[in-house]
């Protein structure tokens, strides 16, 4: 009853203190009944029973204070009391929300980014009981790797499929891209290969029609399929879904069995798949290739601990099984020692979460500087504040009112402020973490993650803004309590010279501001240069004006020993479009981020090597320039010796000072290739291999045509260098659709699909840069702040000084000797915290070290700058001070 | 050495007072006081209001408003369960306190 009584009496105050005068005036009158029972008269009654009371008015407010000391009721007087002070006072409020709100939104963004690669659950049936098979510590480069998230080979899935005790049910699945609608103008849509068990185990129930059952695992004809619902509602109009329901995909007509829930996206966080299909067993099983990632539900009883012990137990006995044939007994070792383990995979697999969790966790450390900054600027308003408003303090300290309570006065307002800021915060992160995830979209593919404001985003926002208060609203509120009333009322509010502690809190807050400015300079700077280094890099090869061409065709119409020969006629077939200079397939693009290798021996040194097989006009096409021996010609098929040409860094490795033209290259075989011995005929400058930031490995070229008939596979990719005519990808493609209707065409800008690479650094450099400035802005507003009050306080002390004849430089010499203590107080503290920060970003450089000095040299210079800035119009205008009206107003 | 002994005094004496005479107003706990004390202890009214309002705040007591015999209106309190809980609380208290002060008193 009480808290409810509470709440209401703040409604009904005026009532409840009529209720209390009520009562206290009956007493006074029963007294006054009673002295007239006694037989004195009325008037004389009352005037004894007021006496024996006392003042009235008095007891009323103690006991009006017994019901407000609760808490409640004293609590909203100072909100509404700080409210009030807040609507007077409008620049003051709208600066710090703002400021707050920035602050909080920036930090809410980046964790709300966190929260949704890292830390939601999938949106399945008791995520925490799902867990993941893996090799310890990866496949380590064995075999072919299809994706990030595949761990398991067919014959391995085979065997964990027949044996998995500690799982109620097991699942495969991996990411497999479908082209949807005419293949010469087939468009990619997101596949997800699934096991017949897959929904089932998840526990993901229909949105429409039925899901994929194990019944379905039959063909390898894509035949039948479930679409998502975002897939379902943009392509297919969101229609029901009835026997006859179709879709065109890989050139067939697929039956569409149903509709998965709006919240389930598949298992890899941040991509959004569009159809699943059933998975199947290919007649020719190629075991040396990772497809799949497998996951399980496990039993009540069972922990990810005890199912790795099981799968520990049961390795051997599998890796035995699903060895793959073809290997030499060294690297067949490699295989049988690999150990499975079970991992939690409640929130799923993320490529994301890997490649962005360094970045992410900088961004959230750059944001909380960010507050840190803006919350020491804050609390300097807020010192400037209740110094304004010392005398309202002494005054009410002098009546009577406790430290405690003027304390808690000034911690209400600044939490008020807090929530404020948290709220707009709040809403401000929203639309900031979709424009993060939409500057990490490239143009081939785009992020789709659920940006949700959860209680863990709550959670977070709260936490923040309440450190945040505690951080700017403790030190004023200790500040202003330290008050002696009797000297501040005295003095009023300008004294001669101020109270020298509370100007060391104010000078304590800017120095820690430029210190962590530092900071965020500098790590602006060494992120966007390591973005520039990254963007003017010299690849060694020819980036614009090339377009990577994919031209799928199926093996029915293309026997594999006249491949070579239809590859040739293909890239003759290009090569005649207008607008085309050159052109040349190979079997891996560079740059792009694949790579393909084989192990090799020269001589006695054993090794790897990177491997290429391109046509005789690859080097013309991509500019790089042989150093010695010949180009390939056409001369090199697979009737003539094997040749290939080879890298610098090839010939340091493996050949030394030894003359390389001549040389034999034995390359170790693997399945579907052959061991064969090449001989050296050139050599080639280094370039980039599969990215811009790694070390250029050994590599060989390869003629086209010697490659493996064993290894050719349905399709070509190839380099065409183009005159830079925008329209060239258009022109290539309808003249090779007109040829070959039933192939299936891709193409790409070649340095559009490099900078793709670089969206991650883009990113860090975009917000750190923008950060950077924003901390900038906030020390040039906090410097003036801090100044323009030191000055006020002191002009009585600057004026005295200008009327005994201080030149107007000296004055400005003054205020500017305290900015270059402050600056110089800054960076010692900043310098060696940039250093240590520099640490933890270093593996994302490029090209620069975190102690970069021409860097720290340059940061340190612009926050001198910066300083100079915003002490240049406080320092004037006191040097302009008029003494005779400075020294009168005291 | 017991709690709230002293200050307690009165809050101990106004829930005695509500436990005997079930439902009061603040006028008459005061009367009670004086005339089962035969005057000797003495509610100041700057006392007695404060400390009625507290007790309701922490729910020891409740109050409505009623007529007095007399036909006035006034506010009057009762124990309530929490009430009664504190009353034995403080009763227990209050001996031990009594027993304390009188062994001082003794000592020679």
């Amino acid at each position: 009853m009480g808290f409810f009584r509470r709440i209401s009496a703040l409604v009904r105050r005026s009532e409840l203190n009529r209720e209390i005068d009520d009562e206290l005036f009956e007493h006074i009158q029963m007294r006054t009944e009673d002295n007239i029972a006694k037989g004195i008269g009325p008037e004389e009654a009352a005037r004894q029973a007021r006496l024996r009371f006392g003042n009235p008015t008095v007891i009323r407010e103690r006991v009006d204070a017994e019901d407000a000391s609760a808490g409640l009721d004293s609590f909203f007087r100072d909100a509404r009391y700080a409210l009030r002070g807040f609507a007077k006072n409008r620049a003051f409020t709208l600066m710090a929300v703002l400021t707050l709100a920035l602050g909080i939104g920036a930090n809410t963004a980046i964790f709300q980014l966190i929260d949704a690669v890292r830390l939601r659950s999938l949106p399945i049936q008791s995520p925490r009981e799902l867990a993941e098979l893996r090799i310890v510590g990866g496949n380590r480069g064995f075999g072919i790797t299809d994706s990030p998230y595949a761990n398991f080979t067919i014959p391995m899935w085979q065997q964990v499929r027949r044996h998995h005790d500690p799982f109620s049910g097991i699942l495969a699945w991996r990411e497999a891209d479908v082209l949807v609608g005419k293949l010469s103008e087939a468009k990619h849509a997101h596949g997800l290969e699934v096991s017949g068990e897959f929904f089932n185990v998840l526990g993901v129930a229909p949105w429409q029609g039925r899901l994929i059952e194990p019944q379905d695992e039959s063909s390898c004809e894509l035949s039948k399929a479930v679409v998502s619902y975002p897939y379902w509602k943009a392509q297919m109009g969101g229609e029901t879904i009835t026997p006859n329901t179709t879709i065109q995909a890989e050139g067939r007509s697929v039956q569409v069995l149903g509709v998965t829930p709006p919240s389930f996206a598949g298992l890899a966080v941040g991509d959004q798949f569009d159809l699943a299909y059933p998975t199947c067993t290919p007649p020719k099983i190629r075991s040396e290739m990772f497809l799949f990632n497998v996951m399980g539900r496990l039993k009540p009883d069972w922990t990810v601990e005890r199912a790795s012990a099981y799968f520990d137990a049961l390795s051997p006995g599998l890796f035995e099984d699903a060895a793959p044939p073809g290997y030499s007994s060294e690297v067949t070792e490699k295989f049988l020692a690999f150990r499975l383990a079970a991992y939690q995979a409640g929130a799923g697999v993320s490529a994301l979460r890997d490649t962005y969790d360094t970045s992410l966790r900088l961004l959230l450390a750059i944001t909380g500087l960010v507050l840190l900054i803006a919350c020491a600027n804050l609390a300097n308003l807020m010192l400037a504040r209740t110094s304004a408003r010392q005398r309202e303090v002494a005054i009410r300290m002098a009546l009577g009112a406790s430290r405690r309570r003027i304390a808690i006065q000034l911690i209400i307002e600044s939490g008020l402020l807090a929530i404020g800021g948290a709220a707009l915060g709040v809403a401000l992160a929203q639309p900031l973490s979709r424009l993060l995830v939409a500057s990490l979209n490239t143009s081939q593919s785009s992020i789709q993650l659920s940006i949700a404001t959860d209680w863990r985003v709550l959670l977070f926002a709260a936490a923040v803004a309440g450190l945040t208060c505690v951080v700017f609203g403790t030190f004023p509120a200790i500040g202003a309590t330290s008050v002696d009333p009797i000297s501040s009322l005295k003095s009023g509010e300008r004294g001669v010279a101020g109270n020298r502690e509370r100007f060391s809190m104010q000078r304590l807050m800017v120095v820690s501001q430029i210190a962590i400015s530092l900071v965020l300079l500098v790590a602006a700077l060494l992120f966007v240069r390591s973005y520039r280094n990254l963007m003017t890099v010299n690849p060694g090869m020819r980036e614009s004006g090339i377009v990577v061409g994919y031209f799928g065709y199926s093996m029915e119409n293309v026997k594999p020993e006249n491949e070579a020969a239809f590859k040739r006629q293909l890239v003759d077939d290009v090569r005649s479009v207008p607008g085309v200079q050159n052109a040349a397939a190979t079997t891996n693009t560079p740059l792009t981020g694949s790579s393909w290798g084989h192990g090799v021996r020269v001589d006695s040194i054993e090794g790897e090597s990177k491997f290429t097989y391109a046509s005789p006009s690859y080097l013309a096409t991509m500019g790089v320039a042989l150093i010695s021996g010949r180009d390939f010609t056409a001369a090199d098929t697979t009737g003539a010796p094997f040749v290939v040409i080879v890298n610098q860094t090839f010939v340091h490795t493996f050949l030394g000072a030894t003359p390389p033209l001549g040389q034999l290259v034995h390359v170790r075989p693997e399945p579907q290739y052959p061991e064969r011995t090449y001989e050296i005929v050139g050599t080639i400058a280094d370039t980039r291999y599969n990215d811009l930031r790694g070390e250029t490995p050994p590599l060989a070229f390869v003629p086209i045509d010697q490659f493996p008939v064993t290894a050719q596979g349905p399709g070509a990719a190839m380099m065409i260098a183009t005159n830079g005519d925008p329209a060239a990808i258009t022109t290539i493609r309808r003249a090779i659709a007109n040829k070959h209707p039933d192939m299936i065409l891709q193409f790409f800008n070649f340095q559009e699909g490099i900078r793709d690479t670089l969206v991650g650094d883009r990113m860090m450099a975009m917000l750190s840069g923008f950060f950077g400035l924003l901390a900038a802005i906030l020390v040039v507003v906090g410097l003036y702040g801090v100044l323009s009050y030191l000055i006020a306080q002191r002009r009585n002390e600057i004026g005295i000084r200008i009327a005994l004849g201080a030149h107007r430089w000296q004055v400005i010499r003054l205020v500017m000797r305290d900015t270059a203590l402050m600056l110089l107080a800054g960076t010692v503290v900043g310098l060696p915290l940039t250093l240590l920060a520099g640490k933890s970003a270093s593996a994302m450089l490029f090209g620069l070290k975190a102690y970069d000095p021409v860097t720290l040299i340059f940061a340190v210079a612009l926050l001198a700058a910066i300083a100079v800035l915003a002490s240049w119009v406080p320092a004037r205008n006191a040097a302009n001070l008029d003494p005779v009206v400075a020294l009168r107003s005291e | 050495m017991a709690k709230n002994d002293l200050q307690g005094a009165l809050d101990l004496l106004i829930l005695k007072t509500l436990s005997q005479l079930g439902s009061m107003h603040g006028y008459g706990i005061a009367m009670h006081i004086e005339s089962v004390s035969d005057a000797l202890l003495n509610v100041e009214e700057g006392s007695l209001y404060p400390a009625m309002h507290r007790m309701e705040q922490s729910g020891w007591v409740g109050s409505e408003w009623a007529i007095t015999e007399s036909g006035r209106k006034a506010k009057y309190y009762r124990l309530t369960a929490a009430g009664k809980k504190q009353l034995a609380a403080r009763e227990k208290n209050w001996e031990q306190v009594v027993k304390g002060v009188q062994a001082i008193l003794r000592y020679a």
